[in-house]
């Protein structure tokens, strides 16, 4: 495949953008859920959509696109409305509450699929591409309703972002301050839905909560900030997208879905060791940067505690009596030189006033200035 | 002298799968008073303080502030929820936190602007965390994070605010800072109630308490109620503690 093919293959182009605004509404709304600590949410979400899906098509006879997928959408917002149902009325926690509708809805979801196959209907074949996804089925009208949906799901995410974030922060102070908390948890919970309903054709019920997830818990990594970490998830999402689907282009029998999935996965895996605030790889550094720090102040301390008994400061010491301690090395001697704080005359050390004044507030600096 | 009620429970029953958190509370508290409320745990301290709130549905009583309810009076109330009660570790700063505090007088889709953005500044800088304002949460000490809390509380500019153990988890330095900017408060003729389990400090910090244990057991001055009898009654046990003042 070569790189003009993309603006002159109609279907690659419209694959393409399918796949990158899908992955943008994704991460957008996915933030969210991460946020809401209700990553599997979406996962319950997606495959209580599939009975939906079915019952569409028994009572339509049609494969018509958006018909199936507003089945997908009365049946799970029916399975989100059951899960919170569960958990507000019995003593089940969230995880209980998810495991069951998620495995009764998929699972009458395929018995459902089955009963249809064995239907002389010769409409029904290609049904079960709901369950991994086909991208290739993207035509011009469904990437229009996919932008329209982004569109109007970033309309109200600009419009409602003070009380979202407010609600995602701290429910109950919303609530004292007088906010619908009910309307406003209702209304990302429809968005997150709608977002994993228009995916499901592009990478179907199975998958479908990676979509969600993996670009925010990527972007969660990058900042600290709630606008910015929606914006990076909506790129990543969409970066996904589009890579994950050139890929497939690239080869023959590689599925699209499964492909944006991986590619979002490398996203998480990338920002989890390279992300300067959050990172491992980081995180490793400071951890044995700091600890050399340690070790030089120990030392730096020890060599105080020796010199303090005497009146004058710079008196020289021979570096053998630090032998004993440990924590002293040739290169630990060699950096508080450098800094300054001692100075080395052949077998001989001494403190200079830096390192007196240093060594002497080294463990007060917690207490606040007064 | 004539006292202002300012919040008036009345036949308040609570509970949480049929077992009574609270039982028929009765409660008037006056306007002005620095009042703890006690009690062990389980009592439904906080319980009481979110059904006055709200965010609880009781049963069965009712709840005034001054005289109306609740969802009429929200501009005069302030809370400072349990500091466990959030993720700390959410993608915000200080200064974000703080601002929530003018939220409820903006209503809904508003945005802050810099009124807002003056008024949530002046408040980190009563409660001596304005250096911290870009700070991100999840850095704060846990003293810093009640201190945040306190400061979105401020800047609502209420008249009564409702605290649910402010001084949980807090270094010494905090737990004076706080019930420092809580007298401050009682002077400006502000109604502060307060969630409170150091029993020692009751007689320090406060004018007025509460004992609860479940049941109402009395309300009123510190100096007249704060006594063993009182104290055995809502703890169980003969508790020895000296009242000074």
């Amino acid at each position: 495949m070569d790189i003009t093919q993309y603006f002159t293959d109609y279907t690659l182009r419209t694959i393409t953008l399918g796949t990158a605004v899908l992955g943008a509404i994704c991460g957008m709304l996915g933030s969210f859920a991460v946020l809401r600590k209700e990553s599997l949410l979406g996962d319950a979400i997606s495959h209580a959509a599939l009975p939906g899906i079915a019952i569409a098509f028994l009572i339509t006879g049609a494969k018509d696109t958006n018909v199936l997928l507003l089945g997908a959408l009365v049946s799970g917002l029916i399975g989100t409305w059951w899960i919170r149902g569960i958990v507000s009325k019995t003593h089940l926690k969230t995880d209980t509450a998810l495991g069951l509708i998620l495995s009764l809805f998929f699972g009458f979801g395929m018995l459902l699929l089955t009963y249809i196959q064995k239907q002389p209907n010769a409409n029904q074949a290609g049904l079960d591409k709901y369950l991994f996804g086909q991208a290739a089925t993207l035509v011009e009208s469904d990437v229009i309703l996919m932008s329209i949906v982004t569109g109007v799901s970033l309309l109200v995410l600009l419009l409602f972002w003070k009380e979202f974030k407010l609600l995602l922060f701290d429910k109950d102070y919303a609530m004292t301050l007088g906010f619908n908390t009910k309307f406003i948890d209702g209304l990302i919970s429809f968005f997150i839905v709608l977002a994993i309903v228009i995916g499901l054709q592009t990478v179907g019920v199975v998958l479908m909560s990676a979509m969600l997830l993996a670009p925010a818990a990527a972007a969660r990594q990058w900042t600290n900030s709630l606008s910015v970490m929606v914006l990076l998830a909506a790129i990543f999402g969409m970066f996904s997208g589009v890579f994950g689907t050139a890929i497939s282009a690239s080869q023959t029998n590689l599925s699209t879905g499964p492909v944006i999935v991986l590619v979002a996965s490398v996203f998480v895996a990338v920002s989890f060791i390279f992300s300067p605030g959050r990172g491992i790889l980081f995180k490793q550094i400071r951890l044995i940067r700091n600890r050399r720090e340690l070790e030089l102040q120990k030392t730096l301390y020890f060599m105080y505690s020796i010199v303090k008994n005497h009146d004058d400061i710079s008196r020289p010491h021979a570096i053998r009596i630090l032998n004993n301690f440990q924590g002293f090395t040739k290169n630990t001697l060699s950096q508080l030189e450098q800094k300054n704080w001692i100075t080395i005359q052949g077998a001989n050390w001494s403190l200079t006033d830096d390192g007196f004044k240093k060594a002497s507030n080294l463990y007060t600096t917690n207490l606040p200035e007064s | 002298m004539v006292e202002k009620i300012a919040v008036a429970v009345d036949d308040l029953t609570v509970a949480y799968n049929y077992k009574p958190v609270l039982w028929d509370i009765d409660l008037s508290i006056p306007e002005g008073v620095l009042m703890a409320i006690v009690g062990p745990n389980g009592a439904g301290k906080s319980t009481l303080i979110k059904s006055i709130l709200g965010i609880i549905d009781p049963i069965a009583g009712s709840v005034a502030i001054f005289g109306k309810p609740y969802s009429k009076q929200r501009d005069k109330v302030a809370y400072v929820p349990q500091k466990g009660s959030v993720d700390w570790d959410f993608p915000t700063t200080a200064l974000d936190v703080v601002m929530m505090g003018t939220y409820g007088s903006l209503g809904w889709i508003k945005r802050p602007g810099a009124k807002e953005k003056k008024q949530s500044l002046e408040a980190l800088e009563k409660v001596g965390m304005l250096a911290f304002k870009s700070r991100q949460i999840s850095q704060l000490s846990g003293g810093q994070q009640q201190r945040i809390f306190l400061a979105r509380a401020l800047v609502q500019d209420a008249a009564i605010y409702f605290m649910d153990e402010p001084f949980q988890g807090v270094d010494a330095t905090t737990e004076i800072a706080i019930i420092n900017i809580l007298k401050e408060l009682r002077k400006a003729g502000k109604t502060v109630i307060v969630v409170h389990h150091d029993l020692q400090t009751v007689p320090e910090y406060f004018d007025w308490v509460t004992f609860l244990n479940v049941k109402h057991i009395a309300t009123g001055p510190v100096k007249d109620i704060f006594n063993d009898d009182n104290l055995t009654k809502t703890y169980g046990i003969n508790y020895k503690v000296a009242v000074q003042k």
